[in-house]
């Protein structure tokens, strides 16, 4: 979080690049949003395959679209993290009215709605092979995710329809906090009620032991690290591109150039 | 609490808001009467999802007006400038829409009880109906404040709210089928209503003064 946060010059100095076409001397293998990319890059296809090939499928569970877990369980993992990182910041933004915060929080939040889209995505078609169904309302696990969907998407929502006014931002803070309200309910769904999807403690047998075969442990591994990458990343790309919204805002602003907000 | 008093008044003397809006609520019981095909063995079913929807919406159109007197005529900033605390604002506007909502009931649950021929009447359905409605007034009062000078306000308020309330939703309508027709074993739905009732009235005395900071 703290290398992401340029000074208010380099902002500036930003806001002047030329806008004809995409000033490359700016990407270098200092910059840890291209070493995470290119990380996820190499990680991604060797996920991709050990999910695939090389991982055992429980015979239990769907066949083959069994090997969906290997993407599904991290995506879940990650939205919930990215969720936590629009708490922690919208709380840190009311707290110091630093913008960068609200920044922060705008850039998780829209990260954390694209990877709870692609695990709701991904486990309808699971549902679908071992469900014989893609969703069931009376599932308190997945009903509970998609409130947790639509509430980060209203959010967006807001943040979309409000413009850049400080007012918003705080509103916007107070969602990012409130929203998180559901977060923990969407873990705790499956042990609190009857649900048909399986528990939190799925990898693990009563007594401890791994309930996986190493090489799924090794597969989850690598796509969980493949996406985490991947994940600050973008986090990473769209917190700067919203700085470099603002830094364009107050430069138009400071101008007074016809257009501006 | 002068506060409260001021919007009393302002409701007594003015064209009654509750009263309208306790007619539309019982206007989509009447709606959802022919929408879902009512009969005598599914009205236990049906009837608590149709009461809620109906307390749900009409709260939205009525407690989104909980700062409109203010915002209407300019007045937030003289409001803001009183030396009271942020919080005995958010407080008074709280209790404020509790009192709508209250009356907006008082119109709806005897229309309730002729349209379903269900007994609401009750104490314990009264308790949880409040308990339901005090999370609605809670998350609303807490957005109407933020958006009132939005031009979408009249949309991103339910918008926001909608979601946030869904779980309060779903234990209000579980808890009220609980009490209609008792299941062995439930889950604690009025349970799950007062914690969600406690997080969204703590974050709302947390965070009040931060949104209305000018």
């Amino acid at each position: 979080m703290q290398t992401t946060a340029p000074s208010s010059h380099a902002e500036a100095s930003q806001a002047r690049t030329p806008v004809a076409g995409v000033d490359w001397r700016h990407l270098t293998w200092r910059d840890p949003a291209l070493v995470l990319l290119a990380a996820s890059a190499v990680l991604m296809p060797i996920a991709v395959w050990l999910a695939l090939v090389v991982a055992p499928v429980a015979a239990d569970s769907g066949g083959s679209a069994a090997r969906i877990l290997y993407f599904h369980v991290p995506y879940a993992i990650l939205c919930s993290v990215a969720f936590f990182v629009v708490l922690v910041a919208s709380a840190l933004y009311l707290w110091r009215r630093d913008t960068r915060w609200d920044s922060l929080a705008r850039a998780a939040a829209e990260v954390g709605v694209l990877y709870t889209s692609l695990m709701l995505i991904l486990g309808m078609f699971w549902g679908q092979a071992a469900w014989g169904q893609p969703w069931d309302w009376s599932d308190p696990r997945l009903t509970t995710t998609f409130i947790m969907w639509l509430i980060y998407v209203s959010y967006l929502l807001l943040r979309f329809y409000t413009g850049r006014t400080e007012q918003s931002a705080r509103v916007a803070a107070v969602l990012g906090i409130a929203g998180f309200a559901d977060v923990p309910i969407v873990h705790y769904a499956v042990s609190w009620w009857r649900s048909i999807h399986p528990p939190t403690d799925y990898f693990v047998n009563s007594n401890g032991s791994a309930a996986i075969p190493p090489s799924g442990i090794v597969t989850l591994l690598f796509s969980f690290a493949a996406l985490t990458a991947l994940m600050v990343a973008f986090i990473l790309i769209a917190y700067r591109q919203d700085r470099a919204t603002v830094a364009l805002r107050e430069a138009r602003l400071a101008l007074d150039v016809d257009g501006a907000e | 609490m002068a506060l409260v008093r001021k919007d009393i008044t302002a409701e007594v003397r003015g064209r009654p808001v509750w009263l309208a809006s306790g007619f539309f609520a019982a206007v989509v019981l009447v709606v959802f009467v022919f929408a879902l095909d009512l009969r005598v063995e599914n009205k236990a079913a049906l009837g608590p999802g149709a009461l809620w929807i109906a307390v749900l919406f009409s709260g939205i159109i009525g407690i989104g007006r909980a700062f409109a007197s203010e915002s209407d005529y300019g007045r937030m900033d003289r409001l803001l400038i009183c030396p009271v605390d942020r919080r005995a604002i958010f407080v008074a506007k709280l209790l404020g829409t509790m009192l709508f909502v209250s009356l907006v009931l008082v119109v709806l649950l005897p229309v309730f009880g002729v349209l379903f021929g269900l007994a609401v009447l009750r104490l314990d359905i009264i308790g949880v109906l409040l308990l339901g409605a005090l999370g609605i007034a809670t998350v609303t009062t807490l957005f109407s404040a933020g958006t009132t000078h939005s031009a979408a306000r009249e949309i991103l308020l339910p918008l926001i709210a909608f979601p946030l309330l869904l779980p309060v939703m779903i234990a209000a309508v579980k808890a009220t089928e609980g009490i209609i027709t008792p299941v062995v074993n439930d889950s604690p739905w009025v349970g799950l209503l007062i914690a969600y009732d406690v997080i969204f009235l703590s974050i709302g005395m947390l965070t009040f003064g931060q949104v209305m900071d000018e």
